[in-house]
């Protein structure tokens, strides 16, 4: 498993060779790309913050639970934090599996589930303007 | 007693500053260690409702007791990932 919050650019072959084991016969790979607009603005950048530690730490909560809810034989995530130009990466979830529906399956969840707890924040910069990101309120982490 | 908190995102940008100290005497709860932190940072008033707790990184209720040492996060609503909302 690996878990990283990183200023620096991800490398998703870092983590499909992570997940990789002999036992796997497939790998899901699922990257989060800045694109250029949302709510019909027209989108400069981006800019990520996180609370590292705390961040890691729950990337590791639902890996486990992942784990324990699909046969797969591993898992790493990456969030990258600080100024994201267009066409970047913002995420990387990977998933490996003996078949390939177990590798589907959780790397969605995992997706869903990241955005919904993991302590990490997108502001928004558009021309003449910039707005931090909050997705809706989870009442507990479950 | 002293607890240390931490800002993020829109709070650390209202507040000016990504971490405070409170005074949290004989202990506090989560909750009444944001209501003092709003005196010291008014800016940061009127978000009960959508901010969240963490207590030495873990998530916690506003019930959560805080003491000497402890670290506490002020969690808006988290948006990772690259989708609109």
């Amino acid at each position: 498993m690996l878990f990283e919050i990183t200023s620096a650019a991800l490398d998703a072959q870092r983590l499909i060779d992570h997940v990789r084991k002999d036992e796997s016969g497939a790998v899901a790979l699922f990257s989060g790309v800045m694109r250029n607009e949302n709510l019909g603005r027209r989108v400069l950048y981006l800019e990520y913050d996180a609370y590292p530690d705390m961040a890691e730490r729950v990337m590791r909560e639902i890996a486990g639970e992942a784990l324990g809810q699909w046969p797969i034989t591993d898992v790493a995530m990456q969030h990258r934090t600080g100024r994201l130009e267009i066409g970047e990466t913002s995420l990387l979830v990977a998933v490996s599996a003996p078949h390939r529906k177990g590798a589907f399956e959780a790397c969605h969840a995992l997706v869903d589930r990241f955005k919904e707890i993991v302590p990490v924040w997108k502001k928004e910069v558009w021309e003449g303007g910039e707005e931090w990101i909050e997705g809706e309120a989870v009442n507990r982490s479950g | 007693m002293k607890a240390k908190v931490r800002l993020f995102a829109r709070l650390s940008e209202l507040a000016g500053t990504r971490e405070a100290e409170v005074d949290v005497g004989e202990g506090l709860t989560a909750g009444e260690v944001y209501h003092l932190l709003c005196r010291q940072y008014p800016a940061l008033s009127g978000l009960n409702g959508s901010i969240r707790y963490a207590v030495n990184g873990e998530y916690a209720e506003p019930e959560h007791s805080v003491g000497e040492g402890d670290e506490v996060a002020l969690i808006p609503p988290v948006s990772g990932g690259s989708d609109a909302v």
